[in-house]
């Protein structure tokens, strides 16, 4: 299986930063599965990410990548799509990076349905910087900045950038590999603003400090407390406390933000080729 | 040649920036630079180009280097404010030298200051305002017609050499409007960024020549090459080696040193028989030009040196202008910011200032007032 994304791969980069148990490389891999099943033109895929563990993953994908400045990947993603739409552009960002300082940006960019695949890599902490709580670190859990219990609350974030006007909003997990990478090919082909919250791991700053044992232990946790999609709407609220559900949430169409300026372009073309009659 | 027309030098530099080819814009409105965002979202479908007004400055700055990416020529304008924002990003283009002009049309700070009050107090903020050490451009206009061929030097000299550059306008300038007859867009000389012609796999996007500025590959045309803020080697990677940084550091850093001459953008009057000199830029240069004219009425020698390259900062040129001369004089809207680098350079001439941080303009007179009280000291 590796052999077929070997060569979306920057193979001579490796081995990654990653530490060992971390959930990324999972979530990296879904994403080039999804890429390679959608037999998209790696020629004209862009991938951009912030800053953090999970954003580091651009490094090591053999595209044309950027890895920009924290919580901004959707901001310089709106660039390179709106400048060349017939490129497929792809952001990876982390809980923090995308929901915290880049909450702006996601929002917007959602709002616009401007055809981005946004995967949120979503491990409940700041990885990069040594585990301080993040706007999806949940109420009472344990980091290094919320030594007591985090006292905030966390955002549903699938919820928010639904409200915001994402047209395809869906939620997997590193356990549900094959699920995840279903969801992100039908974030691929949905024309619009996509996004999909991978659920991953992270041992060392997030797992370690809430006892969630290693690796295996946390992916065991993400089998056992997901709850499919289908299946929560039949159940009772009290029994979806404290569980994650994944599947395809949400989908509907809507004008995608770069066809609306071309077709403002054509019409001046229009008008240019009028004139010359 | 156009004909005449009546233009606001916003009007004049969103003009400029489109006969020089940007086809990109992305911005949020702040006051004085917002005419600049209107004439943009107006005119730029018309010519295949996007506009796109984003959640904020930081945003319409990282849009524009996504852009700036997938090979279009891509600008921002803002104020102040908006400027300080968009400055982590700035430093992110000059780290990656990914083209891209920045239009700061300066109001008076700190903070939100006096929106529509004229200033020219973003003279450090332009060459300190990122983190870390790296060169950058900064030309500064005194006119609608200069507003026009300066920023069309802008878009050329971040294509060359692939660096942000930063057009410094003032309120007074940007929203001036004077009679202007501004060349046709074939009458001007473009610079496209030099684009690789190796094939993929041999292409090293960070590998520079004798010239120090390595070669682009647009986004989307098969090099799949890596673009990080991180220190990185000649092939993009990202790197913590001491040796690696130091080499990119450095080169960074030189980059400009063999251009500066092409680089330094200026105009003098009445200096050559002069026993004073004034140093000012943008609004402020105008009052000054009509100083020399009155002091000379009067039997003083004065004489104007006006600076539209303001960084990297001209040594060598106000080192010459300022030999022989008795006094040098530095009038501009901020306490002193361009008078502190002037003093760096010279020797002994004596120095001084006038200056103005409440909103109100430099008169020629106060010029004069003050060429007189230095004369007498002399
Ligand atoms: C402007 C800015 N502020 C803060 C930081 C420091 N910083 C780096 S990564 C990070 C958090 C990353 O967390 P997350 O997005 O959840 O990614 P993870 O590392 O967990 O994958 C922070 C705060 C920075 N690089 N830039
Ligand atoms: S700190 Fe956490 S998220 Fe970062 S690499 Fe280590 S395990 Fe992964």
């Amino acid at each position: 299986m590796l052999i077929d994304v070997e060569n979306l791969m920057r193979s001579h980069r490796l081995p990654h930063i990653w530490c060992p148990g971390c959930g990324n490389g999972i979530i990296m891999k879904a994403i080039l599965e999804g890429i390679r099943e959608s037999n998209l033109d790696l020629d004209k895929t862009v991938i951009v990410s912030g800053i953090g563990c999970s954003s580091r993953a651009t490094g090591y994908l053999n595209f044309d990548t950027i890895h920009t400045t924290h919580g901004r990947a959707i901001a310089f993603a709106t660039g390179v799509k709106l400048a060349k739409p017939e490129l497929n552009v792809f952001v990876i960002t982390g809980d923090g990076d995308g929901a915290a300082i880049g909450g702006n940006h996601l929002i917007h960019a959602a709002r616009r349905n401007i055809d981005l695949n946004v995967i949120l890599f979503n491990n409940n902490i700041y990885g990069m910087t040594g585990g301080q709580y993040s706007p999806l670190t949940p109420h009472g859990k344990f980091a290094t900045t919320s030594p007591y219990g985090n006292m905030e609350r966390s955002f549903d974030i699938c919820n928010l950038v639904q409200a915001a006007g994402a047209t395809y909003v869906a939620r997997g997990t590193a356990f549900h590999t094959k699920m995840l990478i279903d969801l992100i090919k039908n974030a691929i082909s949905n024309k619009g603003f996509s996004f999909v919250e991978a659920v991953t791991m992270c041992p060392i700053s997030y797992g370690r400090r809430n006892k969630m044992g290693n690796a295996p232990d946390m992916l065991k946790w993400q089998r056992d407390n997901a709850v499919n999609v289908k299946a929560a709407q039949k159940m009772e609220p009290e029994k979806l406390a404290g569980k994650i559900i994944i599947g395809e949430l949400h989908k509907e169409t809507a004008p995608e933000y770069t066809e609306l300026y071309e077709q403002l372009i054509a019409r001046f073309r229009k008008g240019a080729e009028g004139d010359g009659q | 040649m156009r004909k005449a027309q009546l233009l606001q030098g916003n009007q004049a530099c969103a003009m400029a920036a489109i006969d020089a080819g940007v086809r990109f814009y992305a911005g949020y409105p702040i006051t004085p630079s917002t005419e600049i965002a209107e004439f943009m979202a107006e005119n730029l479908p018309k010519v295949g180009g996007k506009f796109i007004q984003m959640e904020d400055e930081i945003a319409g700055m990282a849009a524009i280097l996504g852009a700036a990416l997938t090979g279009v020529k891509a600008i921002t304008a803002t104020s102040g404010p908006g400027f300080s924002l968009k400055q982590e990003n700035i430093g992110f283009a000059a780290m990656t030298e990914i083209p891209c002009v920045i239009v700061n049309v300066q109001r008076l700070g700190p903070s939100t200051g006096g929106p529509t009050a004229p200033a020219q107090g973003d003279v450090m903020q332009a060459r300190w305002g990122t983190h870390g050490d790296h060169p950058v451009i900064a030309l500064s206009p005194a006119s609608v017609l200069e507003s026009y061929d300066i920023t069309v030097q802008a878009i050329n000299f971040s294509e060359k050499f692939r660096v942000p550059v930063i057009v410094l306008l003032d309120e007074v300038i940007g929203h001036m409007r004077e009679k202007v007859i501004l060349p046709s867009p074939e009458e001007l000389t473009l610079i496209e960024r030099k684009r690789t012609n190796l094939p993929p796999a041999e292409y090293k996007p960070y590998e520079a020549d004798s010239t120090r500025i390595p070669a682009i590959a647009d986004f989307g045309t098969g090099y799949r090459w890596h673009v990080t803020g991180l220190f990185h080697d000649e092939n993009g990677n990202p790197s913590g080696k001491a040796d690696t940084i130091h080499k990119q550091a450095t080169r960074l850093l030189t980059k400009l040193d063999p251009y500066l001459e092409e680089i330094t953008l200026y105009k003098s009057y009445c200096t050559e028989d002069a026993d004073y000199l004034l140093i000012s830029f943008g609004c402020t240069a105008r009052s000054a030009a009509e100083a020399v004219d009155m002091a000379r009425s009067k039997g003083y020698k004065v004489g104007l040196l006006q600076l539209q390259t303001i960084w990297p900062f001209p040594e060598q040129l106000v080192k010459e202008f300022c030999t022989g001369k008795k006094a040098v004089i530095v009038p501009e809207l901020n306490a002193g910011q361009l008078r502190g680098e002037v003093q760096k350079v010279i020797t002994n001439q004596t120095l001084s200032g006038v200056n103005k941080i409440n909103g109100d303009l430099i008169t020629p007179e106060e010029i004069v007032m003050k060429i007189k009280e230095v004369a007498g000291q002399c």
